[in-house]
């Protein structure tokens, strides 16, 4: 059975499933309680399910591992979204007095959605994604990415799948989680260069000289240029897609190129053109960016600052499965980028499926495991541990592993530190 | 702050001794009695200047030498600080009292806090401007604000990047010191890229340091705010100040254009025609948005909902108009119920925390929450291409000399009077007698030049005779069903609702 059979009518079959026997909780909850160094960190998070029917349930909160998964084996929500750290539990939010109930820490999360850039891709719309214009994830990935860790300094940046059309970022530095919507606004702007809504056609204006940030995002955006947008997405091969990239470039240049254009048909002798005209048309006075703001404009990643900016709004969590589409939201492996696939990402029925399929020898274990009756609980835990192995979901999990080793490094420090105060009082 | 504790105290305290310096962080409450009436003359003083420093920032270039004279002017008008190399206690000490007023009476709503600190830090920043080098230094050394600057030799290795980051900083030139902070102490240079960004640290050159002093101020005030918010209980425990305070915080919002006055004084079918003649620009735009795309994002739908509110529709009529229209588009009727009724009935005040939420002032769409791709709210004369707008303009028939003219307003961000001479322009007025601040008070002066605001009114006075007048008019003719129809929308709602409280939302 492949991936993309999946039937959104089975996932109510599958859901249980899938949480019962592959959802990786223990590496789930070594994440959100981020070592332990701040005491009642997982249990003052705030979980948000969607069930059946698009029922939302939010403020939901849990003490233990235990706990949540005995809740979402109960309740096998469609969608699971993760919130902010409040200063109470957030099941218990009716119980404390307004106003004290407060968001106090989150990852600082970016969401890029690719209905955002429908404007600027020609080969689908709205929900719809292609291995085409999947590049300009990759290109949206790369330049924050960088952006991050070089400029703002963070390390713990999280790439997730969202499931069907965009990808989320959680950067989970201890710095990051602590910033104030202030600055997680701050951040999300120093971020975004694509401005403005139906009204603007033009949506960058670059100025002189070019911040660094925005050189080092165009010098990224280069490397893929050519293939997606001239090749792939052929902005300057049809009547109408040249007339949209021409109206971004100023009126005299317009008219000459079009001129030039009636005698070069070919998209990349004509990307020549427009680049030759930026700089022959920049004086020393006035330097002129036309060429590097269509590039940008169509390929410059497009965050939803709305999701950055508040501490308390909900993301889409990680191994969380997308209802449409069946596919589990995987960490993204930055070392393979380029080699990402959306449509290779598993899906709830693929993985159910492949867990039934017991190769031979596992079903010899088991049987033998069975025999033992030793431990039962034991057994169960341990075969669930494995569980995930035997499917696809193993080497994203085997990723998520790995950001959680770099993470825990980061408070080993910071829980030495703790345990030699305890020990000088 | 311990308000009510304070006033019994009796401090004597010198004036003259108390107020050395010509700017401060606010970081000590005053301790001295004072009457009420001078309360209430400090209070409404400092709310007019905080207006202008708004309106101001609005109108004109902010820190250009117009914004700088008005606000100067402001300043020696109401008897406020407003050179600061000269001593003057008195006015210091009004300064320091009526901004620890305006605390109390702006601490209570996020919106509140939000627009004093905006308007407080823009005020500060105007302040520390014109202090002199010598009491910029005194001022850093006595607040204790000690920044890292770097070497010549990092300066030397990073000159490309430092020089290249400094866009709109006139005269940076590495001869200056640059210093170095923690990205998080320079959020508003962070935010526009007017500084150099290295492994989380900000490289600030020295001419920009009233941004990471802004920056300090700006983190005091709010967490001062809401310090103040927690006690405030005990200051509205005395009855001579809480009429007082809350009058203040409602007063300089000016009117709020909630619309409760106006419930049911608009049918559904008005609204194509009303949107023609008498919505701004921004809500004709939203609205011809809507009819053509079935759909509106959420920016616009509070934008554009709320202004619907605010002109008379009731939470019935406004489920009814939304849901009609987007169930032409790709929603249909139970998705809308799921997703979209809880948006709009919230908007009401019906849902969450319960707030009557109002009408987005001109202030508020122009400055808040700009639109990005896929959007239609915003302000027209601020958020479009002078092109489009331009277009725009000559296809809703405004004369090519009135388009030049409001093309020239835009262009001096001149948002508010760009649309002001728009509406002149579409109303044949030579001079509208209302200074334009608000999407719904464009509405309401359209209405009574248009001499439709009573015919309006007249149709609702009874629900009898706005039948019969709009069965008159011929095209209502649908009018019956849709009643019934919102009936029946009517009892959704409460469904809905139940449902709602069953799922915790």
């Amino acid at each position: 059975m492949s991936s993309s059979d999946y039937d959104p009518a089975c996932l109510p079959d599958l859901l249980p499933l899938y949480y019962r026997r592959l959802f990786p909780f223990a590496q789930y909850y070594r994440w959100l309680s981020y070592g332990g160094v701040q005491k009642s960190y997982f249990q003052n998070r705030e979980f948000s399910f969607t069930l059946k029917d698009d029922i939302y349930v939010r403020y939901q909160s849990f003490s233990t591992q235990n706990e949540l998964e005995k809740e979402m084996q109960k309740m096998n929500p469609y969608k699971i979204d993760i919130g902010a750290v409040y200063s109470h539990r957030p099941n218990q939010h009716n119980t404390v007095k307004s106003g004290s109930f407060q968001a106090l820490e989150k990852e600082l999360v970016f969401d890029i959605d690719m209905t955002d850039y429908d404007d600027v891709r020609s080969c689908c719309s709205a929900a719809d994604i292609c291995s085409k214009c999947w590049t300009l994830m990759t290109i949206a990935i790369r330049i924050l990415n960088r952006a991050l860790r070089d400029d703002f300094g963070f390390q713990h940046l999280l790439w997730v799948y969202s499931g069907r059309r965009g990808v989320h970022c959680w950067v989970c530095d201890e710095a990051a989680r602590k910033l104030s919507a202030a600055a997680r606004s701050a951040v999300a702007e120093y971020l975004s260069l694509v401005k403005g809504g139906e009204e603007n056609v033009k949506k960058i204006v670059l100025t002189d000289p070019i911040h660094p940030f925005i050189g080092e995002s165009l010098s990224v955006v280069e490397d893929y240029f050519t293939r997606y947008a001239l090749q792939e997405q052929d902005i300057l091969g049809r009547r109408e897609s040249v007339d949209k990239v021409l109206a971004l470039v100023p009126e005299d240049v317009r008219r000459e190129l079009q001129q030039f254009f009636q005698n070069e048909r070919n998209p990349e002798k004509r990307w020549k053109l427009i680049k030759d005209q930026a700089r022959a048309k920049q004086t020393t006075a006035k330097k002129r960016h036309f060429d590097k703001e269509i590039m940008l404009q169509y390929c410059y990643p497009r965050l939803d600052i709305n999701v950055s900016k508040g501490v308390n709004h909900l993301l889409k969590s990680p191994f969380s499965v997308h209802p449409k589409t069946g596919r589990i939201s995987v960490p993204i492996d930055l070392k393979d980028l380029d080699k990402f696939d959306p449509f290779a990402v598993p899906t709830i029925s693929l993985i159910c499926e492949e867990l039934d399929r017991l190769k031979p020898e596992e079903e010899q274990t088991k049987s033998e495991d069975s025999k033992e009756k030793e431990n039962e609980k034991d057994t169960a835990e341990k075969r669930k541990n494995r569980d995930y192995k035997r499917t696809s979901l193993a080497k994203y999990v085997k990723h998520f592993d790995q950001f959680l080793d770099g993470l825990a490094r980061s408070w080993k420090g910071e829980l030495l530190r703790k345990s030699d105060l305890q020990k000088e009082f | 702050m311990q308000f009510a504790s304070r006033k019994k105290k009796l401090v004597s305290n010198p004036k003259t001794e108390l107020y050395t310096e010509p700017l401060q962080f606010y970081g000590q409450p005053p301790l001295e009695n004072i009457s009420l009436s001078e309360f209430e003359a400090f209070a409404v003083d400092r709310l007019r200047l905080l207006k202008t420093v708004e309106n101001s920032g609005v109108s004109m270039v902010k820190r250009g030498d117009d914004y700088k004279k008005k606000l100067e002017s402001e300043l020696k008008a109401l008897d406020f600080p407003y050179r600061e190399d000269v001593e003057e206690p008195e006015k210091r000490r009004k300064d320091h009292i009526s901004h620890f007023i305006l605390r109390l009476a702006y601490c209570q709503t996020e919106d509140l806090r939000r627009w004093f600190i905006q308007q407080e830090v823009d005020l500060f920043r105007h302040r520390f401007k014109g202090l002199s080098p010598k009491q910029k230094l005194e001022f850093l050394h006595k607040n204790n604000l000690q920044y890292n600057t770097i070497s010549g030799e990092e300066k030397e290795q990073l000159k490309n990047e430092l020089l290249n980051s400094s866009h709109g900083v006139s005269g940076v030139s590495l001869e200056h010191d640059f210093y170095k902070v923690p990205f998080q102490d320079a959020l508003d240079l962070v935010r526009t890229r007017k500084v150099y960004l290295k492994e989380g640290y900000a490289y600030i050159p020295q001419s920009e340091i009233v941004a990471i002093v802004l920056n300090d101020f700006r983190t005091r005030l709010s967490k001062a705010l809401a310090l103040t918010a927690r006690s405030l209980p005990a200051v509205h425990s005395d009855e001579r100040l809480q009429p007082l305070l809350n009058h203040l915080s409602h007063s300089y919002f000016g009117q709020d254009y909630s619309g409760q006055k106006n419930v049911g004084k608009i049918s559904l079918e008005q609204i194509d025609s009303l949107a023609g003649k008498s919505f701004p620009l921004c809500m004709r735009q939203l609205h011809k948005a809507l009819r053509e795309n079935h759909h509106l994002r959420y920016g616009g739908r509070m934008q554009y909902g709320l202004f619907l509110k605010g002109i008379g529709l009731s939470l019935e009529q406004a489920l009814q108009f939304w849901k009609m229209e987007f169930i032409q588009g790709k929603v249909d009727a139970d998705k809308f119920d799921k997703a979209f009724a809880y948006n709009i009935r919230h908007m009401f005040g019906k849902e969450g925390k319960r707030a009557d939420y109002t009408p987005y002032s001109c202030m508020k769409v122009i400055l808040s929450n700009p639109p990005s791709q896929g959007d239609y709210h915003g302000c027209p004369f601020r958020h479009s291409d002078p092109e489009l707008l331009k277009q725009k303009l000559q296809f809703y028939k405004v004369s090519p000399s009135g388009v030049n003219q409001i093309l020239e307003l835009v262009k001096g961000m001149h948002y508010q009077l760009a649309c002001q001479k728009y509406f002149e322009l579409t109303h044949n007025v030579e001079d509208s007698a209302f200074s334009l601040s608000h999407p719904n008070q464009y509405f309401i002066e359209s209405q009574k030049l248009l001499g439709g605001g009573k015919d309006v009114k007249r149709e609702t006075e009874t629900p009898q005779r706005s039948q019969e007048n709009s069965a008159a008019k011929g095209p209502a003719a649908a009018r019956e069903p849709a009643a019934v129809e919102s009936q029946h929308l009517a009892e959704m709602t409460a469904n809905l609702e139940t449902d709602f409280l069953k799922t915790d939302f």
